[in-house]
């Protein structure tokens, strides 16, 4: 499982107040306890924290590269913001996303691929988000036969096919898994499968309860991603075990342990 | 008709170890012998690197190889009561590595002392140039305490002390750790307490590069394919990322192939089986290469036309490797 985590967020107060007080510390702590807790790659939001992404993104990309040299996933819709940082992002990086029509995948992908980095591609639309699987597995198709056409492989191509909330959209949580499923069949090598886990349970009572139900049903579906919280230890915790009974990780007593060993062995 | 390319890209590759330190680096060794490295699953030299050579190393007792069978006291003669002049037959036999199993320390076998256990380690140190496996009776408690004795008198050889179990491992890995050796990782026929045993030996501070895996070893017979699964999930968890099973693996192979009635047994015992002077020698080397194929790092044998015979099939293997890939 691909763990990016999801905390360096201006959203949250901790990461909003670093960020106008330009606290190197507090952004440090979260990189490293996330990569600590398993996390494989980090995802860097500047959120409402601040109307100048491009600078902050960079200094946040400058203060996390100072203790980890994990993948940062540049988390901003815009193509001016993205254009202008992902080249200065050294080390890898995950471009974090662009939405499924013609024009955005025909500047995002080459951009990727100039760049080395990996792709998040959202089933999303000029008509908005897929109510049904259906137009979901289309997208994702657009997407994937893009990145074939351009040159970036299929294993650096993220698909993320679009979670919301399950008060808001009872639907939607089971059109996504009935997408995925479908998904992964889609290239040889398949591309990942991404969710923003934490929106399935945006403005619910049992978050935690949710996100962790929602990850196994998800997992067994196909998803081989996630942006999560990895500082969520029974979180955490679901996603290893998910992965040992599926067979990617052999067991043992320690098997918990063992896999956030591996975790840091790839630091 | 093209056939179809199957190689796999792989995310790591077995770890190396080396057993033995020259006079450069520390120990008194003429060579040192590296094993592991393979980049592919086993002998695919078009997948991968194939990493080092597999090593062979011959067993040598401190005491009570009266018992051994017939055929295999043959092959050594007077040697078996002085293991520094059957250490020295052992390198005349080719051994790339001498492992000397102290079966003299088990309390049914002599129950000899810590000090003469260390004493026969030093001497057959000092007597051979080839790099040194040192292993236990197999008595948790005997073994404890001649192990670390054994560990301090080998100071500097970077020898390759056997083993740590699941149950049994803080002493000889606190022994390593001080005197700078590598160590055995033993599991009974069980992938799931291989790995177990890794990560408790790292938790105690014990480098996993430093590591070979045991995964114990059965017979051609008994059970060999079982240890080839086990090495070919092993692999395939390593190659994979796994960093608690990416470690050189180690097969028993003489001690276990010639506690087979069909490599002991002669043909009154059991006709038709062929005369038990070209059976027991074959039973031996079947058992180690079907575990060559599997991807056996270091094998322990007993027999030298065995030994003989497993070279020249590393030597194909190898060769054939290459052209392959050519």
């Amino acid at each position: 499982m691909y763990v990016i985590g999801e905390r360096i967020n201006g959203m949250f107060r901790d990461v909003r107040k670093a960020i106008r007080k330009q606290d190197k510390a507090i952004i440090q702590d979260l990189a490293r306890r996330q990569m600590e807790a398993g996390a494989w790659a980090l995802d860097l939001n500047v959120g409402p924290a601040s109307a100048e992404e491009v600078k902050v993104l960079l200094w946040l990309v400058e203060t996390v590269r100072e203790v980890t040299s994990a993948p940062l996933a540049i988390d901003n819709p815009k193509w001016k913001v993205q254009s202008e940082v992902v080249p200065k992002v050294p080390g890898e990086k995950i471009i974090n996303s662009c939405k499924a029509d013609e024009d955005a995948l025909d500047q995002f992908v080459p951009l990727a691929v100039e760049n080395e980095a990996y792709l998040v591609g959202l089933t999303i639309d000029q008509a908005g988000v897929p109510a049904a699987a259906e137009k979901r597995v289309e997208l994702g198709a657009t997407i994937a036969a893009k990145a074939m056409e351009k040159g970036l492989p299929t294993d650096r191509l993220f698909i993320d096919p679009i979670i919301l909330p399950v008060n808001v959209s009872p639907a939607t949580p089971g059109s996504v898994l009935a997408a995925m499923q479908q998904l992964t069949i889609l290239a040889d090598p398949p591309p990942h499968l991404l969710l923003g886990l934490s929106n399935v349970s945006q403005g619910c009572n049992e978050r935690e309860l949710i996100n962790r139900t929602y990850l196994v049903m998800a997992m067994a579906a196909g998803m081989d991603s996630a942006i999560m919280d990895p500082l969520d230890t029974a979180l955490m915790n679901t996603a290893i075990t998910t992965e040992m009974l599926q067979q990617k990780a052999i067991y043992c007593d320690s098997f918990l342990d063992a896999y956030r060993m591996r975790a840091k062995a790839a630091t | 008709m093209k056939a179809q390319d199957t190689a796999q890209k792989w995310a790591s590759a077995v770890s190396t170890v080396t057993i033995g330190a020259t006079k450069d680096e520390g120990g008194t060794r003429g060579r040192t012998v590296t094993v592991g490295g393979a980049g592919g699953l086993p002998w695919l030299a078009y997948e991968g690197d194939l990493g080092q050579r597999p090593a062979i190393a011959i067993e040598v007792w401190d005491a009570g190889a009266e018992s051994w069978p017939e055929e295999l006291k043959k092959q050594y003669g007077e040697v078996l009561s002085d293991p520094v002049a059957w250490a020295k037959k052992a390198e005349e036999f080719g051994a790339d590595l001498v492992c000397l199993r102290l079966m003299g320390t088990h309390p049914d076998m002599g129950d000899r002392s810590a000090d003469e256990a260390a004493g026969v380690v030093k001497a057959v140190l000092a007597g051979t140039q080839a790099p040194l496996i040192v292993w236990g009776c197999g008595v948790e408690e005997k073994d404890n305490e001649v192990l670390p004795k054994c560990s301090e008198v080998a100071r500097g050889e970077n020898c390759l002390m056997g083993t740590i179990t699941e149950k049994n491992y803080r002493t000889l890995v606190a022994a390593c750790l001080a005197d700078g050796h590598t160590l055995v990782a033993e599991s009974p026929l069980d992938i799931n307490i291989a790995k177990q045993v890794n990560i408790l030996a790292h938790d105690a501070g014990y480098p996993l590069e430093k590591l070979v895996i045991f995964p114990q070893t059965a017979s051609l017979g008994y059970g060999s394919e079982y240890v080839h699964s086990i090495l070919e999930r092993g692999r395939l968890a390593g190659l994979g990322g796994d960093p608690l099973l990416r470690q050189p693996v180690l097969c028993d192979v003489g001690a276990e192939a010639w506690r087979a009635k069909e490599a002991q047994a002669s043909e009154e015992v059991l006709p038709g089986f062929g005369p038990a002077e070209a059976r027991g020698p074959l039973w031996e080397t079947l058992t180690a290469t079907n575990l060559l194929q599997a991807g056996t790092d270091i094998f322990v044998m007993r027999h030298p036309k065995a030994v003989g015979l497993l070279r020249e099939s590393i030597d194909r293997l190898t060769s054939a490797a290459a052209a392959g890939k050519a």
